[in-house]
C-alpha cells in the first residue's frame, strides 16, 4: 500500500472537518441551554454559573411528563401492529409467492415515491369523516399505512432469501400455513423484525407532519410534533428552546447509539434494495 | 421475481406418470389445495393491504379529486376542471414553491450524494480502522434526531448571534454576517446546508458500505500501480457505485421535494416566499386558507414530479445492472 503522508494528513484533516461541521451544532446547543433562562448567548460560550435546572425547567414547562407517556404510547401502539401485518405480507409475498405477488409487491413498492404531503389533505377529512380526528387513533392509523411500503418490502427481501427446502419440510410434516409462518420463519426473521422496529420507533418518534395535522392538543402528539408547538410557544427564550430541543433528541440519540448497527443495517439495506 | 410461484406448481404435477385417472385426480386434488393455498396467502396480506389502501391509496385518489374541484372543506364541491393546475403556474408563490424545490435538491442530493461518496473513498484510504468507524457513526448522528429538531438547532446557528456569524467574525469575515434565514438571497441556501448536515451521513455510510463490498483486490492492484486517490476515485469507486449511486439520488431527491419540517420550523416558508416549498405551501393553503382545491392539485403535481423524476434515475440504474 503506497498512500503518500500528504495525503494521509489531506484525508483525515476532511474527516476531521466533516465531524467538526455535524457535531459542532450539538455542542453549540448544549452551551446554549446552560445559559440563564431569556438572555442571548453567542453561539460558542461556556457560561460563568451553568444553569442544569433549564433541563428541568424545559422539562416542566413542555408538559414533558405528558408528552413521553402520549409518545411512547402512540410507539407501542404504531410499531408492533406494523411489524405483525408487515411481516406477514412480506411472507405471503416473498416467501408463499401467492398468485399476484409481483403485482402487490410493485403496489407496495410504488408507495415509496408518495410524499405524506401529497395526501396528508384526504388523510385529514377521512379522519373527520370516520370520527378519529384527534383521538388517539388518529396519528397511529395513517401512520401505520405509511409504514406499509417501506417496511413490507423490507421484510419480504428476507423472506425471499430463505431456502425453500425448509418450508417443503414443514409441509411434509403437515404445518399449517400458520405454523410455518409463526413456528418456523418468524424466530428466523428476528433479526429484521427488530431492525425494522427500531426504525419504525424512531420515524414515529420523529414524525411531525401528521401530529400537526391530525391532533390539535400538542400534548397528545408525538415528540417531535409537540417540540413545534414548543417552538412557537418559546420561540425568543433561547436557552429554553434549546434544553428542550436536547431533551427531545436524547432518546433518539441514546437508541442510536444502543442499536446503530441495526439502524444502519436497516436503512441500508432497505434503500440498497429499492 | 414473479415467475417461481407457478413454475413450483406446474413441476410438481407433470413429473406424475401414472395412469390418466390418477393425474386427473391428483390435479384435481392438487389445484384445490393451491386454491386454497392462495386464499391463506391472500389472508396474509390483506391486513397490511387494507391499511394501505385505506390511509395511502384511496387518499391518493381524493387527492386527484380534489385537485379538480373547488372546496373549503366544508360546503360542496364544485367542479373546475384544470383551473386550479393553472393557478398553481399562474401564482408565483406557487410557481415558486416548486422552483425552491428544485434548487434544495442540489443541496439536499448532489452535495451529500457528491460529498458522501468523496468521504466514503477517503475513509477507504487512509482511515479503514478504528477513526474510519467514529468518523462514520459521527457523520450519520443529524440522520436519526427528528428534522424538527434540526430545524430548530440550525435556526439557532444560523441567526444574529448565533455560531455561524461567530465563525465568520473569528476568520475576520465579520462583514458579510447576518441573520442567514431572514435573508432574502442567502435563507434558501442556508435551508440547503440543514440538509447537508441531515443527509451527509446517510449518504456517506451508504457508500461506505458499498466500497466495503468492492472487491479489494482492485484497489490493492491500483495502488501498486501507485495511483492517487482521484485516479482511483474515478476509474474504480464511481463506476463501481453507479447502483448505490442511483439509490443514494433516489432516496435524497424524493427527500428534498418532500421537505416540509425543516422549512416549518426554521423559516416557516419565509422571508416572503424565499424558502418556501410544495410541502409547506399545501399545508398552508389547506389548513389556513382552507383552499383544498388547489392546495391538492400542488400535492398531485409534486407527486407527479416525485415519479417523474425517479424515473430516469431508476432506468439509468437497470442498465448498469445489465
Amino acid at each position: 500500500m503506497k498512500i503518500g503522508r500528504g495525503e494521509l494528513i489531506a484525508g483525515r484533516a476532511l474527516l476531521v472537518a466533516l465531524m467538526a461541521f455535524t457535531i459542532l451544532p450539538f455542542i453549540s446547543i448544549f452551551m446554549t441551554a446552560l445559559h440563564p433562562s431569556g438572555t442571548v448567548p453567542s453561539g460558542l460560550e461556556w457560561p460563568a454559573h451553568p444553569q442544569w435546572g433549564n433541563f428541568v425547567e424545559a422539562f416542566k414547562m413542555a408538559n414533558m411528563t405528558t408528552l413521553v407517556v402520549s409518545s411512547v404510547r402512540i410507539v407501542l401502539f404504531v410499531v408492533p401492529v406494523a411489524l405483525v401485518i408487515s411481516t406477514m405480507a412480506g411472507f405471503a409475498i416473498g416467501l408463499l409467492r401467492i398468485p399476484g405477488a409481483a403485482v402487490l409487491l410493485f403496489l407496495f413498492v410504488f408507495g415509496l415515491t408518495i410524499p405524506f404531503s401529497g395526501i396528508i389533505i384526504p388523510i385529514y377529512f377521512l379522519e373527520r369523516v370516520v370520527g378519529i380526528y384527534n383521538t388517539p387513533l388518529a396519528i397511529p392509523l395513517p401512520l401505520i399505512a405509511l409504514y406499509m411500503p417501506f417496511a413490507v418490502f423490507w421484510m419480504r427481501a428476507h423472506f425471499v432469501n430463505m431456502p425453500s427446502e425448509m418450508s417443503e419440510a414443514a409441509r411434509v410434516d403437515g404445518a399449517t400455513t400458520w405454523d410455518l409462518f409463526w413456528r418456523i420463519h418468524v424466530p428466523l426473521a428476528r433479526a429484521p423484525i427488530a431492525s425494522l422496529g427500531i426504525l419504525m420507533s424512531v420515524w414515529t418518534w420523529n414524525q411531525f407532519l401528521l401530529a400537526l395535522v391530525l391532533v390539535e392538543d400538542p400534548s397528545q402528539r408525538t415528540m417531535a410534533g409537540a417540540l413545534g408547538a414548543f417552538q412557537g410557544h418559546y420561540a425568543t427564550d433561547i436557552p429554553l428552546l434549546c434544553a428542550g430541543t436536547i431533551l427531545i433528541l436524547l432518546p433518539t440519540l441514546v437508541i442510536f447509539v444502543l442499536f446503530q448497527r441495526q439502524i444502519i443495517a436497516a436503512l441500508l439495506q432497505g434503500a440498497v434494495k429499492g | 421475481m414473479p415467475a417461481p410461484a407457478r413454475s413450483t406448481t406446474t413441476s410438481t404435477v407433470t413429473p406424475d406418470n401414472g395412469p390418466v385417472a390418477a393425474v386427473l385426480s391428483r390435479r384435481t386434488y392438487l389445484s384445490k389445495r393451491v386454491r386454497r393455498e392462495t386464499f391463506i396467502g391472500w389472508l396474509f396480506v390483506l391486513p397490511a393491504l387494507l391499511m394501505y389502501a385505506v390511509f395511502v391509496l384511496v387518499p391518493l385518489l381524493l387527492s386527484i379529486l380534489y385537485s379538480f374541484n373547488r372546496w373549503n372543506g366544508v360546503g360542496p364541491m364544485t367542479w373546475v376542471g384544470l383551473k386550479n393546475y393553472l393557478t398553481v403556474f399562474e401564482v408565483p408563490d406557487l410557481l415558486g414553491s416548486i422552483f425552491n424545490a428544485f434548487w434544495l435538491i442540489v443541496w439536499f442530493s448532489f452535495i451529500p450524494v457528491g460529498l458522501g461518496l468523496v468521504t466514503a473513498s477517503v475513509i477507504n484510504r487512509v482511515a479503514t480502522g478504528r477513526f474510519g468507524e467514529i468518523a462514520r457513526t459521527v457523520v450519520f448522528l443529524p440522520y436519526i434526531i427528528a428534522l424538527v429538531a434540526a430545524g430548530i438547532i440550525w435556526g439557532w446557528l444560523f441567526s444574529l448571534s448565533g455560531l455561524v456569524n461567530q465563525i465568520l467574525e473569528a476568520i475576520g469575515l465579520g462583514a458579510i454576517t447576518r441573520a442567514w434565514l431572514g435573508d432574502f438571497d442567502w435563507a434558501l441556501s442556508a435551508v440547503g446546508i440543514i440538509g447537508i448536515w441531515v443527509l451527509l451521513g446517510f449518504c456517506t455510510v451508504l457508500m461506505s458500505t458499498a466500497i466495503s463490498k468492492v472487491d479489494p483486490a482492485l484497489y490493492e492492484s491500483a495502488r501498486i500501480d501507485g495511483s492517487n486517490w482521484f485516479a482511483e476515485f474515478v476509474s474504480i469507486t464511481v463506476p463501481l457505485l453507479k447502483q448505490e449511486i442511483g439509490v443514494c439520488l433516489t432516496v435524497t431527491v424524493i427527500f428534498a421535494l418532500a421537505t416540509f419540517d425543516i422549512v416549518y420550523v426554521s423559516t416557516a416558508g419565509g422571508p416572503g416566499n424565499a424558502t418556501s416549498v410544495p410541502g409547506l405551501q399545501i399545508y398552508i393553503l389547506a389548513f389556513t386558507q382552507r383552499n383544498i382545491g388547489v392546495a391538492s392539485a400542488l400535492a398531485v403535481m409534486l407527486m407527479i414530479l416525485v415519479v417523474v423524476i425517479i424515473i430516469p434515475i431508476q432506468r439509468l440504474n437497470k442498465e448498469t445492472e445489465q
